[in-house]
């Protein structure tokens, strides 16, 4: 959960850290078609494996962006490939909620991104982190919500 | 307000005497001008401490779960609403809660005219049907009820009681053409860095006294995770970011359940605009899902279902 800096880090040397939720049937085979398949993307992201996408409560994509990661992916499998059959329809709905209440309070667009990775779309996966690493890097580092002791 | 008052405690007397309930929680006449308190019923004897007027403003819902004998409770619109939404998540049976049904016109806000009096201290305050006239040690003034009623009193459209056993007195009318949620829209028009600007400013504001969850009917984790330390989510401290969090998640938690009865902006001790969050997620939770918290007993709320054809168009 602890997302240090690395120390002496200086910032024309900063790289994006994204935190990457991937389901365990779909997306993390996803992530693992893409390594065994060759397919190059940056290493930017650091990958939590967990059940499902519907395990996915707010608080951790919160709790990545406090701890300092720039960006957070979610992801899960696709709709009607849900290994549990309806996991990720009731996360669909509980992360369009969440979405739409990140936004609306101001925080940038492009920090928190959902995403359905199938365990057959390797190269997908490979595209998909690279576009995000991208679109993070974009935007700099996180500053909204994260924790400064002051 | 006096005949409303009279009313209740006879229905109480009466429900008491028959032994059809063992409890009733209402209103009896607070320490303070303009304010009132809950107060819980055993005895006929003991009801005549009842009353109604417009600073019955708490939400009674709150005093309903986890109890093992039968409750009366004296219910406005959106204390209904919060009983539903209780009901459908199996925190109370409707059988336990004998619910006396009390049509209400909005409830005043003492923080609006204590701004108006502008310091003055109100010593004795006279409630009539539409005006209250306030009295302190040299000035006497006469308000208009309808300029002083809470905000969520101003958007409200089940000023009658939803479900009930017994109704006091006749329904009110609804309002009608109230923008339900003009506030929101307008907070959604402006700028994103704006918007961040004053949701920190509110956010700052707050002492983490966790009134606004003590408050909220809908609150009854056995244990909330702002007090969980394995893991412990947020730090305890009034930190910006750990306050911003606190909200966020808060305000997340009541999704498809708020009713809006603004029992949590009435608790708040700093004035943090708390609806500004509810009231979005309540918009979205209308518009996306087409489900209202608690207008009726069947609706299967919205985080607990799912429909094939979402809206997905964030998801790539």
């Amino acid at each position: 959960m602890r997302i240090n800096k690395m120390q002496g880090e200086k910032l024309d040397e900063w790289e994006p850290k994204i935190i990457a939720f991937l389901c365990n049937w779909c997306s993390y085979a996803g992530a693992d078609l893409a390594g065994v398949s060759r397919h190059q993307y940056p290493p930017n992201t650091r990958i939590i494996r967990v059940p499902c996408s519907s395990r996915i409560s707010p608080l951790l994509i919160l709790k990545s962006l406090q701890r300092g990661a720039d960006g957070v992916l979610i992801s899960g499998c696709h709709p009607g490939d849900c290994h549990y059959l309806s996991g990720n329809y009731v996360a669909r709905r509980k992360f369009a909620i969440l979405n739409n209440l990140l936004e609306y309070l101001g925080i940038e667009k492009g920090r928190v991104h959902f995403a359905w990775v199938s365990a057959a779309e390797g190269k997908r996966f490979a595209e998909l982190i690279t576009e995000i690493t991208e679109e993070v890097r974009a935007l700099g580092p996180a500053k909204e919500l994260v924790k400064k002791l002051d | 307000m006096l005949d409303t008052s009279v009313m209740i405690r006879d229905a109480a007397k009466k429900l008491l005497d028959q032994k059809r309930v063992d409890l009733i929680i209402g209103f009896e006449t607070g320490t303070l001008p303009l304010r009132s308190t809950p107060c819980f019923v055993r005895t006929s004897e003991e009801a005549e401490k009842l009353i109604w007027n417009a600073s019955c403003e708490n939400n009674l819902a709150r005093y309903l779960r986890g109890r093992e004998e039968k409750v009366g409770i004296v219910a406005k619109g959106c204390d209904t609403r919060s009983i539903i939404s209780l009901i459908k998540e199996k925190q109370v049976a409707r059988e336990q809660v004998f619910i006396i049904g009390v049509p209400c016109h909005g409830m005043i806000d003492r923080r609006k005219i204590e701004a108006k009096l502008d310091g003055k201290e109100i010593l004795e305050a006279d409630e009539a049907t539409e005006r209250v006239i306030l009295k302190g040690r040299d000035f006497t003034e006469t308000i208009n009820k309808a300029e002083f009623l809470h905000n969520s009193c101003n958007t409200c459209s089940y000023r009658n009681p939803v479900i009930y056993d017994v109704l006091i007195g006749d329904k009110v009318e609804e309002k009608r053409g109230i923008d339900e949620y003009g506030e929101v829209k307008e907070f959604e028009a402006q700028p994103a860095d704006r918007r961040w600007q004053s949701f920190t400013n509110e956010v700052s504001k707050c002492i983490r006294c966790y009134a606004c969850r003590n408050a909220c009917p809908l609150c009854y984790c056995q244990e909330c995770f702002v007090d969980s330390s394995q893991p412990q989510w947020i730090g305890k401290t009034t930190n910006l970011s750990d306050a911003s969090i606190f909200h966020i998640v808060c305000a997340f938690h009541t999704a498809g359940r708020c009713v809006d009865c603004g029992a949590c902006d009435r608790a708040c001790p700093m004035g943090i605009d708390i609806r500004k969050l509810t009231r979005k997620i309540e918009k979205d939770v209308k518009e996306l899902f087409h489900y209202q918290a608690g207008v009726n007993l069947e609706d299967v709320p919205p985080l607990a279902a799912f429909s094939l054809d979402d809206p997905q168009q964030f998801i790539r």
